[in-house]
């Protein structure tokens, strides 16, 4: 068999050295063509009327006054009269016309009559005694299960104790399936008891989990130091620069052609299928620029279905429907919510004993499952309920890492307060208890002294609100974090032709993650040539199909199924050449443009000698990587890393508010391919905790049930003043590179939220609860301490 | 958008606009004495004792110089430069991400300075040179800024990067001494989702450093 594996150290030329990120020449020009900047020929422009309202009934749908308008080419009704929206900006009617201007004339000339429903906006903490009468399960509900990544088990009790409150049938099988519901999932939804709900629905509460693990009662009954906390982060949105939508003709009449800004080039058409009655083979999608999408843009939305039909209805001429910046922020992703008040269990020597719970936060319409606390530590002893809060803000997506930045700053927050009720170092606390992180421990205790070290940790290092000097207080806070990160199914095909030109196909994408310099790089360093010499196709339908670029399971998939082909076509070359070079196949090796034989080099053929030899056809090896692990033999990509935190914040205590002062990112991902963008994935993820830490919020009114700020102005993003010293250390070498490729698009961006949190609460003393910490929350805590002291006093 | 809709007045005047849309709502100034001599599809009113220009409503030519090509359209008066560019000149180097002067994707050159596209109508932008992203390379030659940009990584999906791009040239060509600071300070009408800032501060670094 080839040898698929990973070269070592010694024979990497290209692997895990820097190399600049092959498309931002065409990104830095202005050549670099996205989803929005496609103008088909004849486009129409397509604009959508969205509710007002967050929940009311559709009365009734006028669209004739729309459709007279001239220059208006179709219309289509998206939710009938009788349908009930949920959130305000819900789809009700897209109309497509010659010009935009001329489609936001129609959409104000639609008349729809709703009848307003009573909702909830709110994700405040849910009143005592609330959800205490779990009810079945809907079919968002179960959505949001799996979208959030709930664990199997737990949705499958779930199921199992409380039934569906619907009929269960193939179709809705299979869409989970797609969203990706494991087999024991799809098992539990078979099984379930179908229960009718009666009425106008349940309550905006539902207990969706009460777990007990060890004792707690006896350890927060022994312990020798008990902690207590509230801590949380609020509903974010992903406010992707380019806006979800897409641009959609029909080529014939049962053909599709679909330009979509899309995470999941390859997973599209399946998702367009059904909805417009063809087959997805005849759907071809396309993309070659993304401008970002963190994790909210797997689907074909209800907006790009309305594309497709109004092109339809207007003869297949292209529509183009890109959100307007306002229903971006309001309707095309959220983070969901967690808050969460912990008390924590310890011995006098930080030894962690116990774990309480009781957290809430809200997914939208569908609810939102418990983070994962505690996260990283596992507590012996814990007992945990979550009420998930079903109100009317807009659905959930997946947000870069789903869950996992919430359950940070939960769990690192109460560990902090825990060191700080201790007078520990939280250095020390984590050190002490590494123990029960599980597999990864010697990588945290790696980590997190290469951090200390690069932020001085030990120096600057003082106790709570010991560092305050003319009003500024200064402070440090940490958190660690992990994720998974095997590569997904991916194939590839590599041509090489007989002019010793080389072609990679492949269905991904290139999200702004460098996918395209990953692939090149591996394409290269199998083959021995420049990357300059891969001529890389990526972005279609046309091409191999490859996994959607979630849960950082990009890297793993394409270096896999790349090195594969490459190292296949590298093969079938050898069998070529070696009879001209006077030796065997397997003696033959590629490198710095020659094929020669590997015992003498100097018998060798150049590059494009040794492709003349391939005869008339060119070669073509399909790579494949198995989404399963121990499928691949050998494996290439990997799962499971850890990773680090640190904060150096100054807080400015007349005012509030809180900058930033450096930042330390320590993280491991297995063998790299690309350190230069493997970096910037850090850089990016850092600057993104800042961001969420101190400026961001879906900002939702109870009084009126729409969102606040659905802009760039009120939602504010960090910018270039916002950005302190960023330091990021990648672990590579002995222990890591041999472990194979992992993805990076999550784990930095878990911890910066957290190590911010503590490090505010390390420097004035008290914990500002809840994310954003905005300078207004911190002169409360301020104020707040000070009272607590005077009345103390 | 339908919150936009600035132009909703029902005792508006109606213009014939050759588009053959003549229902347009147009926003109504009060004392209009005349129509005087159009000029570039404008129509010259006296609004409280002062000429003012008034196009449309519905589509006029426009004419627009932009990276030293004229291009003749007929736009409808409320289509910005922007969208102008993009659609249907399709030079789409600008981006449109707010729409309403937030977060710089879409900075041009207007006459020398940075211009947020999405704030200037295109009847606005008539006689004045403008400068996109696409006429910064010579040849097959990135501009240096460009180049610093490639150099430090500072894109990933892009989408704000030729926004930077702009902002800094435009800064640049104005403060050719400036500090790294200054620069910074420069750019800060441009934002970023990716979080390329670190790249930025590299770039802006390496282009004070040749400057200097």
């Amino acid at each position: 068999m080839p040898d698929y594996n990973w070269p070592d150290a010694a024979h990497r030329t290209l692997i895990g050295k820097r190399t600049s990120r092959v498309d931002s020449p065409f990104k830095v020009s202005g050549r670099a063509k996205y989803t929005y900047d496609y103008h088909g020929a004849n486009m129409l422009f397509g604009k959508v009327l969205r509710s007002p309202y967050a929940k009311a009934k559709i009365v009734s749908i006028d669209v004739s006054l729309a459709e007279k308008l001239p220059g208006v080419k179709a219309v289509e009704i998206i939710q009938k009269p009788g349908s009930t929206v949920a959130w305000a900006g819900d789809e009700i009617v897209a109309v497509a016309a010659v010009d935009e201007p001329t489609a936001e004339d129609a959409v104000r000339l639609i008349n729809v009559k709703y009848q307003p429903m009573s909702y909830l906006v709110s994700d405040a903490e849910p009143p005592a005694g609330a959800g205490e009468a779990a009810g079945p399960m809907s079919e968002d509900d179960i959505d949001d299960a799996i979208g959030n990544q709930t664990p199997d088990a737990e949705v499958a009790k779930y199921l199992q104790e409380h039934g569906v409150s619907f009929k269960v049938d193939d179709d809705f099988l299979k869409d989970m399936q797609d969203e990706g519901a494991s087999d024991a999932v799809l098992a539990a939804i078979r099984q379930a008891t179908f229960h009718p709900v009666k009425g106008a629905g349940h309550s905006a509460y539902q207990k969706t989990a009460a777990q007990t693990s060890g004792d707690p009662d006896k350890a927060f009954a022994e312990a020798e130091v008990v902690s207590e906390g509230l801590y949380g982060a609020p509903v974010i949105v992903h406010c992707c620069l380019e806006p979800h939508g897409s641009v959609s003709e029909w080529t014939d009449k049962d053909h599709l052609f679909t330009h979509i800004s899309t995470q999941n080039v390859s997973g599209i058409a399946g998702q367009m299928a059904d909805p417009l009655g063809i087959s997805a083979a005849n759907i071809r999608i396309h993309q070659d620029n993304m401008g970002g999408g963190f994790g909210s843009k797997f689907a074909a939305d209800r907006w790009d279905i309305a594309a497709a039909r109004l092109s339809k209805k207007a003869g297949g001429r292209p529509v183009r429907m890109m959100l307007e910046r306002d229903a971006e922020l309001k309707v095309a992703g959220a983070r969901p919510s967690a808050y969460a008040r912990v008390k924590v269990a310890a011995k006098k020597d930080g030894t962690i004993t116990g774990w309480q719970s009781q957290s809430w936060g809200t997914g939208g319409p569908g609810g939102g499952g418990m983070p994962p606390i505690p996260y990283v530590f596992s507590i012996a002893n814990q007992h945990k309920e979550h009420i998930a809060i079903r109100n009317n803000i807009g659905p959930a997506r997946a947000w870069r890492a789903p869950n996992h930045p919430q359950a940070a700053v939960i769990t690192m927050g109460a560990l902090d307060d825990l060191a700080a009720k201790l007078q520990m170092d939280p250095l020390d606390l984590w050190l002490k208890n590494l123990e029960i992180t599980g597999p990864r421990r010697d990588v945290y205790r790696e980590e997190l002294a290469v951090a200390a070290g690069l932020m001085g940790w030990k120096d600057k290092w003082r106790a709570r609100g010991q560092n305050v000097s003319g009003g500024i207080a200064r402070g440090l806070g940490l958190s660690i974090h992990t994720w998974g990160g095997r590569g997904h199914a991916s194939d590839c095909d590599l041509t090489i032709h007989p002019d010793g030109s080389v072609d990679v196909k492949m269905g991904t994408q290139d999200i702004g993650t460098g996918t395209r310099t990953t692939i090149v790089i591996v394409a290269a360093e199998t083959l021995g040539i420049p990357i300059e010499a891969i001529n890389l196709y990526i972005g279609d339908t046309l091409y191999p199909p490859s996994g959607g670029s979630g849960g950082s399971t990009t890297p793993g998939g394409v270096s896999s199924s790349t090195r594969r082909a490459a190292v296949d076509a590298r093969e079938a070359l050898f069998t070529k050449v070696a009879p001209v070079l006077n030796a065997q196949p397997q003696e033959l090796e590629c490198g710095n443009g020659t094929v020669r034989v590997k015992s003498d080099p100097s018998r060798s053929l150049d590059w494009k000698q040794a492709c003349s030899k391939i005869g008339a056809m060119p070669l073509t090896a399909r790579g494949h990587n198995d989404q399963v692990a121990g499928k691949n033999h050998p494996d290439l990509t990997n799962s499971g890393v850890g990773g680090v935190g640190m904060a150096d914040v100054e807080v400015d205590t007349e005012t509030g508010i809180v900058k930033v002062k450096k930042m330390v990112a320590v993280q491991d991902c297995g063998l790299i391919i690309d350190l230069k963008t493997a970096e910037s994935s850090c850089y990016g993820a850092l600057t993104m905790g800042i961001s969420y830490a101190l400026f961001e919020e879906k900002i939702m009114d109870q009084p009126t049930g729409r969102m606040l700020n659905p802009n760039m102005e009120f939602y504010r993003l960090a910018g270039l003043n916002d950005i302190p010293e960023l330091v990021v250390h990648m672990m590579t070498g002995k222990g890591y590179d041999e472990r194979g490729v992992i993805g990076l698009g999550e784990p930095p961006v878990i911890s910066p939220g957290a190590a911010i949190a503590n490090a505010v609460a390390n420097a004035i003393g008290t914990r500002v609860s809840f994310l954003p910490i905005t300078a207004d929350k911190v002169l409360a805590a301020l104020n707040q301490k000070s009272m607590t002291q005077k009345a103390g006093a | 958008m339908q919150d936009d809709d600035l132009l909703n007045d029902e005792s508006s005047q109606e213009i014939d606009d050759h588009s053959g849309v003549s229902r347009r709502d147009f926003l109504k100034i009060s004392t209009i004495s005349a129509a005087a001599v159009p000029i570039l599809g404008a129509k010259v009113v006296e609004a409280a004792g002062v000429p003012v220009k008034v196009y449309g409503p519905g589509k006029v030519p426009v004419e627009l110089t932009v990276n030293g090509q004229k291009h003749a359209l007929r736009l409808e008066p409320r289509v910005t430069l922007l969208d102008a560019l993009r659609d249907p000149l399709e030079i789409t180097g600008a981006k449109r991400v707010c729409d309403r002067g937030e977060c710089g994707a879409c900075t041009v050159i207007m006459d020398n300075r940075a211009v947020y596209a999405c704030s200037i109508l295109a009847i606005e932008a008539q006689g004045k040179a403008i400068t996109t992203v696409e006429a910064f390379m010579q040849g097959e030659t990135l501009h240096p800024i460009q180049q610093a940009f490639v150099d430090n990584d500072a894109s990933q999906c892009g989408f704000c990067t030729p926004g930077f791009v702009v902002a800094f040239k435009a800064f640049l060509d104005q403060h050719p001494n400036a500090s790294p600071e200054e620069i910074r300070r420069g750019l800060s009408g441009n934002l970023c989702r990716c979080g390329t800032y670190h790249g930025i501060q590299l770039a802006i670094a390496q282009m004070a450093q040749k400057g200097a």
